[in-house]
């Protein structure tokens, strides 16, 4: 009894120590994202608003549902406002769930910008400052024109989170642009690696003809490389990708992923920082919403983006 | 001799140990839980008080959490109890709300319907997963763990079928001006708090269109579910005959046979209120979010299973509180909210709830060993 209570009394000290935020001066924000803990894609969002805080001098604190759960996401942006901070960064992952508590939010007269998924219509709607992200459909869309011009006309689409309408907009436009009906060629791949590149050449295998692969991150683009080199399909297929790795980055090297669709992350966790700072400080704030991607990472502006894989790109 | 045994015995039966009124308050399950829940209080407010946590709408927040944890709990906490688990709760969340969805957005059934609907199937479901375990003799924790993959794939697979989305929006739009949907999703006494923020005790809305009415609207509803689903739980586990029965089932199943008790009932009969729980609380979400998602209640088993394992019961059966449940569900909301309002770093947040978490059972078993002598 006495030592379980002295173990409490330790873990209470210890919590007090860890919570205390180094700046104290700063303006607090807190971004908030849609992505569960498994997702590595959002370290470089995290990279970025460590990077935008310290330049600032202001304090930002990241928050996720664990599990992706949306709802879950609502609470935490009703917590995040009952906290009041001087500024709320959010993705709108599902603009149903989410515009309640955001709206709240700008109504308790908390600046917001929103990020990453939704568009810029639904960020007006919420009342947010601006929108800083891609436009899913358009980016999708983008993706499937390249692959048309290089004689793509099968596809497989490795969704790895399909619960996010993201994600499924932007296979959604790569179809469309190729002009073939999406159904069945979207596969929902889960997030293990294991269970992606298994599932990825049962589809291969199933489907032969298929001539052009679509993955929609990190997540599923590096079990997909392990399941085309395993079938000696490298290179073979028409493969692009969503987002930036290594990894992807070397296959992009090496012929093997034409095209990664950059939507520059860094600038989504970086840009809201400095904006809302500079909001608070000198009341300056840009007109519109801006767009941080879609660029095309290929061949030949690779060894640009490639230093920074992962971290800052 | 025998003439003063029979005078005796009415006032002193030998059966019945003698116990003081203290020890008997001490040997009640959820003492640990009391005693958490005070700690992890004393503890936030020592290092959040002044963070909004304990303001109004700080409070509805962690409240609503420890509310939603609470519903799903109390199923969980009798059946338990009753000596079975229920790990379909999450997908359960999920598939009964994509169910009231497409009812109500894709199919144009009234809100009332599509609810009622929901309750149906997923208490079918209930019983079919009871009535599973008592038949096949297998344990609880297969047969539900496999109804946890079969409702989550389901779901998807419905929601994708037909309406190519995973996540349904439009409910409320669906739902407006309908009998039964504010009963899940409203908010009341949202007088007291314009009176309250009149008073400068709640704050106001300072801009956009809902500017001057008070932050917190009101009790949401999930609230007052959570509060009736205690209170029904816990005067039918300790206020009736059926309770009685639900401790039996959970204690020695093959006494309680002998003795007369219908075990099998008892336990199916658990397993739908289990699912029931799932769908209130499924119902409630639909209804505040104005969607319904396929991946919604992802672990939400687990933390019913622990908010009830915090609240004192035991995991194998025939012991605990509905009252311990609630406890344990409120200590799980406040420390998952509360260490947000404290700043803790996000990656180390799981860490954290996680050591609460275990120092709050092991502080709980260890005065039940102490008080009980129980080894």
């Amino acid at each position: 009894m006495k030592k379980t209570l002295i173990a409490m009394a330790a873990a209470a000290v210890a919590f007090t120590g860890l919570s205390a935020p180094a700046s104290a001066d700063g303006e607090r924000f807190v971004l908030v994202s849609h992505a569960p803990d498994s997702d590595s894609w959002w370290n470089t969002i995290k990279n970025a608003i460590s990077v935008a805080g310290d330049q600032m001098g202001v304090e930002v604190e990241y928050r996720n549902p664990p599990t992706g759960d949306l709802a879950d996401m609502a609470r935490i942006i009703e917590q995040a406002s009952a906290s009041n901070p001087d500024g709320i960064i959010a993705t709108i992952a599902d603009f149903d769930v989410l515009s309640g508590p955001l709206s709240n939010a700008v109504a308790k007269g908390i600046p917001v910008i929103t990020i990453n998924s939704g568009t810029q219509e639904q960020s007006k709607q919420l009342g947010a400052l601006m929108h800083v992200g891609q436009p899913e459909y358009d980016a999708g869309k983008g993706a499937g024109e390249k692959a048309k011009a290089a004689g793509v006309t099968n596809f497989l689409c490795v969704n790895h989170y399909i619960t996010n309408p993201a994600s499924v907009e932007r296979c959604q436009g790569y179809a469309d642009a190729l002009g073939v009906e999406l159904g069945g060629q979207m596969i929902d791949s889960g997030q293990d690696p294991q269970e992606i590149k298994s599932k990825v050449m049962a589809y291969l295998q199933g489907n032969p003809d298929t001539n052009g692969v679509l993955t929609l991150g990190p997540t599923s683009a590096h079990p997909t490389l392990a399941a085309l080199d395993e079938m000696g399909k490298s290179g073979a297929v028409h493969f692009g990708t969503f987002d930036l790795s290594g990894e992807i980055a070397e296959a992009i090297k090496s012929d093997v992923i034409a095209f990664a669709i950059d939507q520059q992350p860094y600038l989504q966790g970086y840009l809201p920082v400095v904006i809302l700072t500079n909001l608070a400080r000198y009341g300056v704030v840009p007109g519109n919403s801006i767009n941080s991607g879609p660029g095309f990472v290929t061949k030949a502006n690779i060894a640009l983006v490639e230093k920074y894989a992962g971290e800052y790109r | 001799m025998a003439d003063t045994q029979a005078t005796a015995a009415p006032q002193k039966d030998e059966r019945v140990r003698e116990m003081s009124a203290a020890r008997k308050a001490l040997i009640r399950p959820e003492l640990g839980a009391i005693c958490g829940a005070i700690l992890v209080f004393m503890f936030f407010v020592g290092i959040a008080g002044d963070s909004g946590m304990f303001a109004p709408e700080g409070i509805i927040n962690w409240g609503t959490v420890a509310a939603q944890f609470a519903i799903i709990a109390v199923g969980a906490c009798l059946l338990m109890i009753a000596g079975e688990f229920d790990l379909s709760v999450g997908s359960m969340i999920g598939f009964s709300g994509v169910i009231i969805a497409l009812m109500t957005v894709q199919w144009g059934f009234p809100a009332w319907f599509g609810i009622l609907v929901a309750f149906a199937l997923a208490l079918s479901i209930g019983a079919l997963n009871g009535y599973l375990v008592i038949k096949t003799g297998l344990p609880s924790f297969i047969v539900t763990l496999a109804f946890l993959y079969i409702l989550r794939g389901l779901t998807i697979f419905i929601s994708i079928a037909t309406t190519r989305k995973t996540i349904i929006g439009g409910v409320r739009e669906a739902a407006e001006g309908d009998p039964l949907a504010w009963l899940f999703g409203g908010k009341v006494f949202s007088g007291l708090f314009v009176w309250l923020a009149d008073l400068g005790i709640v704050g106001k809305f300072v801009a956009g269109p809902k500017a001057g009415q008070p932050v917190v609207e009101g009790i949401p509803m999930l609230m007052i579910w959570a509060i009736v689903l205690i209170v029904i739980g816990h005067i039918l586990l300790t206020r009736t005959r059926f309770g009685n029965w639900i401790f039996a089932s959970g204690g020695d199943a093959q006494a309680a046979r002998y003795v007369g008790v219908p075990v099998n009932r008892v336990k199916i009969l658990m397993f739908m209120f289990s699912a029931f729980c799932a769908t209130i609380f499924a119902t409630c979400q639909v209804m505040e979010f104005g969607s319904a998602a396929a991946d919604r209640g992802l672990l939400k088993e687990f933390e019913a299973i622990i908010s009830v394992v915090i609240g004192g019961a035991l995991l194998t059966g025939g012991y605990g509180s509905v009252i311990g449940a609630a406890l344990g569900a409120l200590i799980f909301g406040v420390v998952q909210q509360g260490l947000f309002f404290a700043g803790v770093e996000s990656s180390l947040f799981r860490v954290f709830l996680g050591v609460i978490l275990l120092l709050a059972v092991i502080l709980n078993t260890y005065i039940r060993r102490m008080i009980t002598g129980e080894r």
